[in-house]
């Protein structure tokens, strides 16, 4: 697959369900196979984020602490349906 | 209108009721004194230990005296003193404690207060038995905790196993069976085992925590002792609870209660784990997008937890009250708690939207069905507010 773009949702500062509310609504507007970055301080998305994927069908590839704001996650989903 | 809440705290049992009114009038003096009262006080405490012990023996899979039952202040004080005893008596082997990634919190902040290995669990909640052998074999393990059963999702744990694999490294094991005493049988082979009357029916303010005979030796017939010190100050041998007024009514009740719960466990939970059937399948097939959580059949069988998708489990809560439901939630989408439930976390399950249902004895068929009729509305009413349909 050719590198895909990136899009950003940003979710910093919003309490659950609010940033797998947001997922859900963005993903289906990426073309498929396209990544997502969901930034979220929620720590409630560390698990409902992978488990909205399976829910979803969607490919969850995993979070990342951000570098450069502490207690911000960076969550990549790659739409695949 | 229904309390869907009893792993929280159970309402009195009616045997429960009796006991404590009768020891209120009679057994108020302080049972270590030297004067009839005293004496009278003394006996009932020696029962209820008696008593406890008894029924322990057949709650818990393994023969319990009673000079190994301890009363304490609550659930959570014998969970306390459960791991912290065992570190006390450890020090010479060491202070790391092996627990499940499960265990309520009692167990977890009293781990926490040294070096600790949590062991994760499957999406069912069920103990990584491989890891937790594992675990157990390295080096400076003081003590393994595991919970009987989730108080969480109702997932019933491999104890039998977990007790093996800790036998063979020469390791204690613990086991918080509050979840599961008066509703599902504990296996054998613990050393050290804690309680909570409430979550029997018993009234709140009594704990309790046996130090068992401890692991068999693998070359002979004889038993270790269980390396446990009480880790109160004050403590003495020959008394086995820590000091200070013991609320002796309260510990009476506690064991007239468990023994009546007892007496009847079997019909209780079959009745029981029919109706938390049917709000398993009536929850999955009454509200889209929902996850019911636990193992379907190594469960206890008063209790469910399901959670729902794009739902705030606070106000999910709040809705249930309204309509008369008392359940609990291990969601996290309010001010008040930070993080979600470390259990559903460490089971990777949608922690939002999560409701806890767990049954009293006398729950009725029709609160069930009253209850599954209202929560589709309920779920699609939040779902609507929060502007998460058709996703």
């Amino acid at each position: 697959m050719s590198q895909q773009e990136l899009t950003n949702l940003d979710c910093r500062g919003q309490r659950c369900p609010l940033p797998v509310i947001a997922l859900a609504r963005r993903l289906p507007e990426l073309p498929v196979g396209a990544v997502l970055r969901v930034l979220a301080d929620d720590p409630a998305a560390a698990a409902d984020i992978p488990a909205w994927c399976r829910m979803r069908g969607q490919e969850y590839l995993g979070a990342q602490p951000s570098t450069t704001e502490p207690g911000v996650s960076v969550y990549r989903i790659r739409r695949t349906s | 209108m229904a309390f869907f809440d009893a792993a929280a705290g159970a309402p009195l049992h009616p045997v429960a009721a009796q006991a404590l009114r009768a020891a209120q009038q009679d057994g108020w003096a302080d049972p270590a004194r030297l004067y009839a009262q005293a004496r009278r006080a003394r006996q009932l405490l020696d029962a209820a230990r008696e008593s406890v012990a008894e029924s322990l023996s057949v709650a818990a899979s393994q023969p319990v005296r009673a000079d190994q039952v301890r009363f304490l202040p609550s659930g959570t004080a014998a969970a306390h003193a459960a791991v912290a005893g065992a570190r006390l008596a450890q020090e010479r082997t060491g202070a790391s404690v092996v627990h499940s990634a499960i265990e309520h919190s009692a167990v977890l902040y009293a781990a926490a207060t040294g070096p600790t290995v949590p062991v994760g669990v499957d999406r069912l909640g069920r103990l990584d038995e491989e890891a937790f052998a594992a675990a157990v074999r390295a080096p400076g393990v003081a003590l393994a905790a595991l919970i009987s059963a989730s108080h969480e999702v109702g997932t019933a744990q491999p104890v039998a196993e977990a007790a093996q694999a800790a036998a063979s490294a020469g390791v204690p094991l613990y086991v918080d069976a509050a979840a599961s005493l008066g509703h599902r049988t504990v296996p054998g082979g613990w050393s050290l085992l804690s309680g909570s009357a409430r979550k029997w029916g018993g009234p709140a303010g009594v704990g309790l925590l046996v130090v068992g005979r401890g692991a068999p030796r693998e070359d002979s017939r004889s038993q270790e002792r269980t390396p446990w010190l009480p880790p109160w100050p004050g403590a003495e041998p020959g008394l086995l609870d820590p000091p200070g007024g013991l609320n002796l009514p309260a510990v009476v009740a506690a064991a007239a209660a468990l023994r009546a719960v007892l007496a009847e466990r079997e019909t209780t939970a079959a009745r029981l784990a029919t109706l938390t059937e049917r709000i398993r399948a009536g929850v999955a097939a009454g509200v889209p997008d929902v996850q019911v959580l636990g193992d379907p059949v190594r469960r206890l069988p008063h209790l469910v937890a399901f959670s729902c998708l794009y739902v705030d489990g606070e106000a999910l809560q709040h809705e249930l009250d309204r309509a008369g439901f008392a359940v609990s939630s291990g969601s996290s989408c309010t001010a008040s708690t930070l993080r979600p439930s470390h259990v559903l976390e460490a089971m990777g399950v949608l922690s939002h939207g999560n409701v806890r249902v767990s049954l009293p004895r006398d729950t009725t068929d029709a609160e069930v069905d009253e209850f599954l009729a209202l929560l589709p509305g309920i779920v699609a009413g939040l779902r609507a507010q929060a502007g998460a349909v058709g996703l």
